[in-house]
Formats: C-alpha cells, sequence, structure tokens
C-alpha cells in the first residue's frame, strides 16, 4: 500500500499510467502492436513508427523542458523549424549538385547556424530586456512564418536529394535516423542537466531568480544558452520535418508543433511554474501524444477527430496532477484511513 | 493596490495632466502655467497607463495620413469604414480578450472557438434549423464551453495557456467532426445579414456586423468602468492577492471573464459567418494570435491590471490598416503582414516594458 502510495504520489505515475492504457488500447484494437519485424535489416512494427513520428516533437520538447525550467516558454519553435526547413531546401534547390553530400551538409550547417541566431535573438528578449518569454517568442512566432514565406517566396520548395531526404527517412543500423537523432539530443541534454550543476542552475532559475542571482547564478547567460539551445532544436526537428516529406512548406511545416510541445513537458510533470523539470518526464509525455495519434488511427476513429482525444488527453491528466485533486484525493484517504482504523477498533 | 485604487478612474483621466510620478507635492507651483500643455502631453505619452494607447492612437493616425499621400482612393471614408467591415469580428474577439488580459490570463481557443461557431451555423441552417434558434444557441455553447476553461483554471488551478490550449484542441477538432470540408450558407436571413448594407449619408456604408461590433465595444467600456465586476477585473489583474484580501469576488470573476471570452468568441463567429457565408473547419488558424496582438498594441498590459478596450480597438484598426496598406501597394505579399505585425509587436512590447520600467 505505502509503495502504491509513493508510485502515485511520484510525478510520473499519471502520465506513465497515461501511456499503458494507450498502450492497452492498442493491443485490444490490433493484437500486433507490440511486434517488431526485421526487414532488409530494418525495424519496422507500430513502437517503431511511434518512435519515429514522434522524433521532433520530442527534440522540440527536449529544448521546451529547459526553457519551462527557467519559467519560461518558447512559442516560437514551430516557426523556428519551417526557417530552418526553408533554408536548407532552398539551399539545397539553389546548389549545382542537389544530391552530393557537401551540398546537404552546408545546407544543414547553414540552417542550424541561423537558428543560433533566432535562437540568441529570443534569449536577447527575455534576458537582456526582460521582456515575458510568452510574448517575446510570440513576435518570433508570428513574425518566423512570414520571414519563412520570404525564403521560399511562397513557393512550396520540393528537393530531391538523397542524403537529405536520409535525414527524415533513412535507417543507421536499422534504427530510423529520426529517432537516432532524438536519442542523441536527449541523451546530450540529460548528460549536460543532470551531470553537471547546469541543471541544478537552470532549476534555481525557475525557483527564484532574484535568490539565484545572489547566490552567484549567472542567470543572464543561462536564460541565453537555454533559449538558444531550444531553437536549435526546433531547427532540427524542423530539418528532420522538411526531409521527410522532401519539401519545405512555410505555412505548414511545424504548424502546432510548440503546443504538442509544450503538452508534452507537462504531461510529463514539468511544471510551467518553472523550477524542476524532469527530461525523463517529457519522454513519456512526447510519447503519449505520438501514441494517442498512432491509437486513433488503429482503433479506426477518423484521423481528424484526433485534437478532440488529444484535448481530452491534456485535460485529464491537468486536472490529475492539480493541487485541488491531490487535496481532494488525500481527503478521502484520510477519511477512508480513519474509517478502517474504526472499524478495527470496533472489532 | 495603486494600480487598483486608480484603474477605474477613466472618467477624469487627463485633467491633472500629472506625470508618471504621482503625489509629487501639492501640485505644479503656479508659475509654470505655460509648461503645461506640453507637461500634460509628456505625462500622457509616458504614463503606463495612457502612453501606449496615445501612442497606438497617433501610430493609426500617422499610418493613415501616409497612406492617403502615398495611394490613390486611400484617403476615403469608405476606406476607413471598411477597416470596421472587413474586421468587425476581430474587434469582438479582442474586446473578449481584453477581459481576459485584464486579469492576467491568456486564452488561446478564440480562433478555434470562431471556426467551430462557424461550424454549428453551417451545419444546423443546412439541416433547416431557423436562424434565431442556431445564433442564440452558439452563443450559449460557447459561453458554456468558456465557463468550463474559467473553472478548470480557477477551481483546478490550471494554467490558462494550458486550459485555453484544451480548449483549442477541443473546438478544433470538433469542426472536424462536424464536417471535414466547407459548407456553404444558403439560409435568407444569414444572406440578407451578409450583403445587406447600412447607408451613412455620402455614399458610405457598413453592414450590421459592424453595428453589432460597436455595440459590444459600448457595453465593454461601461461593464469595465462603470461596473463592480469590471473594477474587480482591474483589481485581480493589478494583484490577485490583495483583491481577495479586499474582500472582493475573485473568483466569481475570474470565471466569468473567460465566459465573456467564450461569448465573444461565439458572436465573433457569427460574424464571421456574415462575412464569409459557409463554414470551414481550418478557418480562423492564428487568429488567436492577431486578437492578441491587437490587444498588446493596444496598450494592454500583458501582466494585466492596465488596459482599456478602446485601446484593443484602436489595435484592431492598426492590424486593418496595415493590410490594407499591403493591399493597395499590391507588390508586397500578404506575408509581409506577418513581419509587420511582428515587428509592431516588438516596438509596442518594448515600450510598455520602457513605461513600466520607469514606473517603479
Amino acid at each position: 500500500m505505502s509503495a502504491l502510495a509513493k508510485m502515485a504520489s511520484s510525478r510520473l505515475f499519471w502520465p506513465v499510467v497515461m501511456l499503458l492504457v494507450l498502450f492497452a488500447i492498442n493491443l485490444v484494437a490490433f493484437p500486433g502492436f507490440f511486434e517488431i519485424t526485421v526487414r532488409d535489416g530494418q525495424l519496422f512494427g507500430s513502437l517503431i513508427d511511434i518512435l519515429r513520428n514522434g522524433a521532433p516533437t520530442l527534440i522540440i520538447a527536449v529544448g521546451m523542458t529547459l526553457v519551462i525550467a527557467t519559467r519560461g516558454i518558447d512559442l516560437s519553435v514551430g516557426a523556428v523549424a519551417a526557417i530552418s526547413g526553408a533554408v536548407a531546401c532552398s539551399i539545397i534547390l539553389g546548389s549545382p549538385a542537389p544530391g552530393s553530400l557537401a551540398t546537404v551538409a552546408v545546407a544543414i550547417t547553414v540552417a542550424l547556424l541561423i537558428s543560433l541566431v533566432l535562437g540568441v535573438w529570443n534569449g536577447f528578449l527575455v534576458a537582456a530586456l526582460g521582456i515575458q518569454p510568452i510574448i517575446a517568442t510570440l513576435i518570433l512566432m508570428t513574425a518566423g512564418r512570414g520571414v519563412a514565406m520570404l525564403i521560399t517566396e511562397g513557393q512550396i520548395l520540393t528537393v530531391n536529394s538523397p542524403p537529405f531526404k536520409f535525414l527524415g527517412s533513412g535507417f543507421w543500423f536499422g534504427i530510423p535516423v529520426a529517432v537516432i537523432i532524438a536519442a542523441v539530443v536527449f541523451g546530450l541534454a540529460a548528460l549536460v542537466t543532470r551531470r553537471t550543476a547546469l541543471g541544478m542552475f537552470i532549476e534555481s532559475v525557475g525557483i527564484n531568480p532574484e535568490a539565484s542571482r545572489q547566490a552567484g547564478v549567472r542567470a543572464r547567460g543561462l536564460l541565453f544558452a537555454v533559449y538558444t539551445f531550444c531553437a536549435l532544436c526546433a531547427a532540427i526537428a524542423g530539418l528532420i520535418l522538411t526531409a521527410n516529406t522532401a519539401a519545405a512548406d512555410a505555412n505548414n511545416t511545424g504548424l502546432f508543433i510548440e503546443l504538442d510541445a509544450i503538452l508534452a513537458v507537462v504531461i510529463g510533470g514539468t511544471s510551467l511554474a518553472g523550477g524542476r523539470y524532469s527530461l525523463v518526464g517529457t519522454l513519456v509525455g512526447a510519447l503519449v501524444i505520438q501514441t494517442l495519434v498512432t491509437t486513433v488511427y488503429t482503433v479506426g476513429i477518423p484521423p481528424i477527430a484526433t485534437m478532440v482525444f488529444k484535448a481530452a488527453v491534456v485535460t485529464i491528466v491537468c486536472l490529475l496532477q492539480s493541487p485541488t485533486t491531490a487535496e481532494a484525493l488525500s481527503g478521502f484517504r484520510r477519511r477512508l484511513a480513519v474509517r478502517s482504523g474504526k472499524g478495527v477498533a470496533a472489532s | 493596490m495603486t494600480k487598483l485604487l486608480e484603474a477605474p478612474v477613466a472618467d477624469h483621466p487627463t485633467r491633472t495632466g500629472r506625470g508618471p510620478r504621482r503625489g509629487s507635492g501639492g501640485g505644479a507651483p503656479a508659475g509654470s502655467g505655460r509648461r503645461r500643455p506640453l507637461a500634460a502631453a509628456l505625462g500622457l505619452l509616458t504614463s503606463p497607463k495612457y502612453g501606449p494607447v496615445t501612442v497606438t492612437g497617433l501610430l493609426f493616425v500617422a499610418i493613415f495620413v501616409i497612406g492617403g499621400f502615398r495611394y490613390r482612393g486611400f484617403f476615403s471614408g469608405q476606406v476607413f469604414l471598411n477597416l470596421f467591415v472587413d474586421n468587425a469580428y476581430l474587434i469582438v474577439l479582442a474586446v473578449g480578450m481584453t477581459f481576459v488580459i485584464l486579469t492576467g490570463g491568456i486564452d488561446l481557443s478564440v480562433g478555434a472557438v470562431v471556426a467551430l461557431s462557424g461550424m454549428i451555423a453551417a451545419s444546423l441552417l443546412q439541416t433547416g434549423w431557423s436562424p434565431g434558434v442556431v445564433i442564440p444557441l452558439i452563443l450559449v455553447l460557447t459561453s458554456i464551453l468558456g465557463l468550463l476553461v474559467g473553472l478548470m483554471i480557477h477551481v483546478f488551478k490550471v494554467q490558462p495557456f494550458i486550459a485555453t490550449l484544451a480548449a483549442m484542441f477541443l473546438a478544433r477538432g470538433l469542426c472536424y467532426v462536424i464536417s471535414q470540408s466547407s459548407i456553404s450558407i444558403t439560409d435568407p436571413t444569414f444572406i440578407q445579414l451578409a450583403v445587406s448594407r447600412i447607408p451613412l449619408g455620402g455614399g458610405l456604408s457598413i453592414t450590421p456586423s459592424v453595428i453589432i461590433a460597436l455595440v459590444v465595444v459600448a457595453l465593454a467600456v461601461w461593464v469595465l468602468h462603470g461596473t463592480r465586476f469590471g473594477r474587480t477585473v482591474y483589481a485581480i489583474g493589478g494583484g490577485e492577492q490583495s483583491g481577495l484580501l479586499m474582500g472582493l469576488p475573485v473568483a466569481r470573476t475570474k470565471v466569468l471573464v473567460y465566459v465573456i471570452s467564450g461569448f465573444c468568441s461565439g458572436l465573433a463567429g457569427v460574424l464571421f459567418t456574415f462575412y464569409t457565408l459557409s463554414g470551414y473547419p481550418l478557418t480562423a488558424i492564428g487568429t488567436e494570435l492577431d486578437a492578441i496582438a491587437a490587444v498588446v498594441i493596444g496598450g494592454t498590459l500583458l501582466t494585466g491590471g492596465y488596459g482599456f478596450v478602446l485601446g484593443s480597438v484602436l489595435g484592431v484598426l492598426v492590424l486593418g490598416v496595415i493590410q490594407t496598406i499591403i493591399t493597395f501597394e499590391g507588390t508586397l505579399s500578404s506575408w509581409w503582414t506577418k513581419i509587420f505585425i511582428g515587428a509592431l509587436l516588438l516596438v509596442f512590447i518594448i515600450l510598455q516594458k520602457v513605461l513600466t520600467a520607469r514606473r517603479r
């Protein structure tokens, strides 16, 4: 009982339960859900699909987690993803050899460098000018898609470049490249913030910026770093999304991905009020979202209704994590304990 | 607390013309009478309460005059009136958003709710319902959605951002559930409302939607500045804890604000269908950003406590006039609108920052 109570009080409890419930629903609807087959040395299966399609969201969510931990938020990730995809595609299209590895390398490097600039811009607005993060990044969210349109000149740029396409739909050692990239980003973020004091600094800035400043934490530099990292993550995700369809669409690349990423973070138990964060929670959150989408497909609900289910999951998880619910539950448990205690005394 | 005491006294605002510092000792000496207008103007520009609105007003006039010099046929009454005709729904949205932002919240669901009410209207009218039933039904439904969001925010302490995000997903998803494709509206009453123009004399005309929008604005101004509820809205934005300690009905007000936003979104959706005469699930994507941008450009502080409904209307007009200029320019592509709005947002946010920093 106490072990169960301990587990139930963990922030990861409800998200994991949600994920397991979704898995169970999938298994009922489609018995081969957990099967993973090897075809031509490549892994196939529903779980692999979930991982691969969820990779861009997860990558952005990792960056978003760190931003949210500093009591911030980054709404511009979708726009940054669109810009990086547009930049990469227009460079590949403009080059004489779109299929060569060098061209793709240049395109990716330039796209990532531009995202660094965009990240520094967000960091500047938040850290140097002290603008509320939600508003500071709203600027780039609004203007960013316009900029992406400017780069693609309002067209959907279709590229025919095998090395670039490899990024989105290729396999490496039988594992989708997108999954490997997501794992590397996740691993790096976890390593750098959890094996060093950096993660603690980030949390301290989120909990009390003034106190952490007086304790000698350089909040300003930290904010710059966090927003830059988030933009970098967004650019990587944008490249994967663009490579997957082999087309840069300034209007639709990464549309609503900021919302999915924020949801993943919130479902994972990181509070939007800043402070303690959990990268593992974010991973679970991203998986919940992607599994939900897959579930909708496997159960046979029209895919367009996905958003209704997303709304339901968000609402349920938020209500379960709410302090009011926790209070009500603990009150209920106490009453239960009192009653059972009485019962023992009577017998 | 000072915000609270100050906010509702908008009836006699600039009379004293005092600068940003309060209580600067028994009024100005009699000798400085000549410098008063200048000081008053400066005070107006630098006060966090009136500064941004004033700048927005000046900006609107400036853009309009520049447009008038640049393009033939721009400087006409009808171009001005068309700003209202084309943006009537956005004005209503911005009014609702102003209430929410004044309390320090945010409502991301408004764009999706506009689309949803359009879909409900189109699908119900198609099956032969009467508009007299459909429109009130939509307003009730969207208000209930707002109520649920408000309860989620207040009772369950879910952040406004997340709660309204869930509402946005729900509304957008329901749009798709109703229909995946566009439904056109053939109801005679709706068509009548869509095409009819109300002549104002001199060849100028407006649509019934404009009248509805202006009535909403007038009502909102009255509610915010003339009722206890409005006072509480400002008080919550100024400091929720202080409002609670003063015994103000914080809970009720906080929930009601989202009901108002839901109602306004529903009404805006109806006005939008008058404008488009169809329901389409993908419509009004990103409109919540336009509404938020209009409110911010209109001088409402995003942390709550400061701001005016009329400022938000001015914000909508600024967005509209930019759109009009881009149309008149012809060679500029529509995506420049987004970049301009982004740039404007930046300017106004920095302005707010500077003004509030001086205050502290």
